[in-house]
């Protein structure tokens, strides 16, 4: 289904589109306060742009250097091409290990390379520990944000989740007790653990050590617990040097949730004595991605989910109208990349009113990548009919004065003329929920020239 | 100074009287306005339908109407972020870079050409201002709230100089009213809702008169102000700075 078709469906409960607006905006305005606090955000975020584009612009010198540093720390590198590479390789670490038990704490890569569903046929238990992932993991769905993945769930809808799952008495949706359930749950899930699986935030090329950013905690617990550690992560991760963690961990916080510093910083850099850490490190359509002059910036990408915040749309359309797995303004310019017959009404999910753009800590011109895509899809993949011709005539019509005034006659009496049952029938979609003005009787154009013809007598 | 009045092809048809506001203002600050006769549209709806392709023939139209002037005016942000974002199209000769370079907004010309803050207008209403998003963003008309910086709007600067306007804060000062082109019926249900949030907000704050640099957006949401039946009236800036009551 298009985005407009599943928005439409969501927008059916207009008391949950209200709620879910006033959630994420809530978390937007937060952000604003915290950096309006910071007197040197516009060039923290022209620092942490700058940074990214030289990253990405040398990205295999600082691939290698990563590498070589993270072995020297006895951290084992592995490299996919895609996502199936990116789960074999994973899947091969916890068989060697023996293991049976995963804990994972957030990370949209594994997500993006449904490495669940593959470990899971595979005879593995994988549990997400983030307590949205959680959520969502129970209630077999897909994240609808990528920094606050069960969003679009209720309290009341946890609260039945919880009873059914993990055996919680009913509680009228109370947090404390409920997150003092899943607490005593993913504890029993960390202690057991095999392997623990991590997502990674920022991989520092001179250190070969990287950083993982949870509120909960639960990366550490998984990653201390376990004998192994995954951890995975996409090309355009890297950061040259540790002092850049000072630009993106700022960046970071404050544009996903308004707090000057995520909970748990998380530095990794080499296993504990007699056990084992591995990175993997994905490309699944990233360089292809880098290759395009227009869109290559998208790698830029934080993951900090301000673009999803700000954006009007999503908030009023929910992240699983997007039908990706990164959802918003970041989506729909990473997922027609991927397959453009899929994903191409997403770049339309849009206004172009360019918040995004203005909102995002790393300086991406969402908004223009998105009219940019438009224009790709409009020829690359079959368009109605009707749109098509539209344009077209359209094109001519404003290129040709004499039709443009012909054809506007015809609408304003139209509009004047026309009983409104007829205006505002079925094939009139603005018509559904909008008056259209009254058709004036005179154009500007002939007003004008009425004028000009008064003055001279 | 060579002036050309840029008047986009939906306030040509459907509100002239935007167009007509527009001049006489500009007269009334003595500027010497020329219309040219023949125009059309800038190529917008179609550009951001994914048919900038389409739109050439529109271009280059533009261009050979305006590439005489030294400023062109026009009472839409939103078609002069057009011609000056997106008219990478056409080959930038050197009437193109120009037409590009100096094309304006109305409330950015007035204020920041002219020079001029007190128009002599008045008008006894509570206002509330409706941002359009490719004035504020795309020409930074004014400083939008996701950005750091010094805050000011060229439209508000306007109407703090309009005698008996009352300036009525909004809960979210520059949230997007959802019309978006081709967007208000690609996604009629979004758009809508937008539009009825933006509705809210403005009545909620007291608002009688909703004002936008840009009719497109006003168009939207006085669809549903009649369709609604809502006590607010919308007027483009050049309306009511063209008002003496
Ligand atoms: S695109 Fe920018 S705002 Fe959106 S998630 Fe990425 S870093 Fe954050």
């Amino acid at each position: 289904m298009s985005h407009s078709e599943l928005a439409s469906i969501f927008n059916k409960n207009e008391k949950k589109v209200d709620w879910h607006d006033k959630a994420l905006w809530f978390v937007r305005h937060k952000r604003d306060l915290s950096v309006h606090e910071v007197k040197g955000w516009e060039a923290l975020r022209n620092l942490g742009h700058g940074i990214k584009a030289h990253t990405l612009s040398n990205l295999d010198n600082y691939l290698i250097e990563f590498e070589a540093n993270a072995i020297k720390n006895d951290i084992q590198v592995h490299w996919a091409a895609d996502g199936d590479e990116h789960n074999r390789i994973v899947h091969n670490i916890i068989k060697e290990s023996n293991g049976k038990k995963v804990v994972k704490s957030k990370s949209m890569l594994t997500e993006e390379c449904h490495l669940n569903p593959f470990l899971e046929a595979h005879g593995i238990e994988v549990i997400d520990t983030d307590l949205g992932e959680r959520i969502v993991q129970l209630a077999k769905e897909k994240p609808s944000h990528i920094v606050l993945p069960a969003i679009h769930k209720n309290k009341h809808e946890v609260d039945k989740l919880f009873q059914e799952h993990l055996g919680t008495k009913p509680c009228d949706g109370d947090p404390q007790y409920l997150t003092g359930e899943a607490r005593k749950h993913l504890r029993q899930k960390f202690i057991q653990a095999d392997v623990a699986i991590t997502g990674v935030n920022f991989a520092i090329a001179n250190t070969g050590g990287f950083v993982v950013c949870t509120n909960e905690g639960n990366a550490d617990m998984g990653a201390q617990l376990a004998p192994v550690h995954i951890a995975c992560m996409g090309v355009e991760k890297i950061i040259p040097k540790q002092e850049h963690l000072g630009v993106f961990l700022r960046l970071l916080a404050r544009s996903a949730t308004g707090q000057p510093i995520t909970t748990y910083s998380s530095h990794f850099k080499k296993p504990r004595k007699g056990e084992k850490m591995h990175i993997v490190i994905v490309d699944n359509g990233r360089t292809e991605q880098l290759s395009r002059p227009d869109f290559r910036t998208s790698l830029h990408c934080i993951r900090c989910g301000a673009c999803m915040n700000t954006c009007p749309i999503y908030r009023r359309s929910g992240g699983h109208s997007y039908d990706a797995t990164i959802p918003g303004p970041i989506g729909s310019i990473l997922s027609p990349g991927k397959d453009l017959k899929k994903y191409s009404s997403l770049p339309f999910a849009s206004t172009l009113c360019g918040s995004c753009s203005d909102v995002c800590p790393v300086k991406i011109d969402i908004h223009s990548q998105l009219y940019k895509w438009r224009q790709i899809i409009t020829k690359e993949t079959p368009q109605p009919f009707v749109k098509a011709q539209t344009m077209k005539i359209m094109g001519q019509m404003f290129s040709k004065p004499s039709q443009f005034e012909r054809v506007g006659k015809a609408v304003r009496w139209s509009l004047r003329n026309l009983p409104k049952s007829v205006i505002n029938s079925k094939l009139n979609t603005w018509g559904k929920a909008r008056d259209l003005p009254e058709g004036p009787k005179q154009s500007f154009d002939q007003w004008y020239e009425e004028r000009k013809n008064n003055q001279k007598d | 100074m060579k002036v050309g009045l840029f008047i986009p092809c939906y306030i040509n048809q459907l509100y002239p009287q935007v167009g007509k506001a527009t001049l006489e203002l500009l007269e009334k600050l003595n500027v010497k306005v020329s219309y040219p006769s023949g125009q059309t549209c800038c190529g917008q709806p179609m550009a951001n339908s994914g048919y900038e392709s389409e739109s050439i023939g529109a271009c280059n139209h533009f261009i050979d109407n305006f590439k005489d002037f030294d400023y062109i005016v026009t009472p839409s942000g939103s078609c002069a972020y057009h011609v000056k974002k997106h008219y990478d199209i056409i080959p930038q000769t050197e009437d193109v870079i120009n037409v590009r370079n100096n094309v304006y907004e109305l409330c950015d010309f007035i204020l920041n050409i002219l020079k001029i803050k007190d128009i002599g207008a008045s008008f006894p209403y509570k206002v509330g201002v409706h941002k359009s998003c490719h004035g504020l963003r795309g020409l930074r008309l004014g400083s939008c709230s996701e950005r750091v910086e010094a805050s000011y709007s060229y439209i508000e600067e306007l109407l703090q100089h309009t005698k008996g306007v009352e300036l009525m804060p909004l809960q979210r000062s520059d949230e997007c009213c959802g019309f978006g082109g081709t967007f208000a019926v690609v996604e009629e249900a979004i758009s809508v809702k937008m539009g009825k949030d933006k509705i809210k907000d403005h009545l909620e704050s007291g608002v009688e008169v909703i004002t936008a640099t840009d009719t497109s957006c006003l168009m939207h949401l006085e669809g549903l102000i009649t369709r609604n039946h809502q006590p607010l009236k919308v007027l483009h800036i050049a309306e009511i700075l063209n008002s003496n009551l």
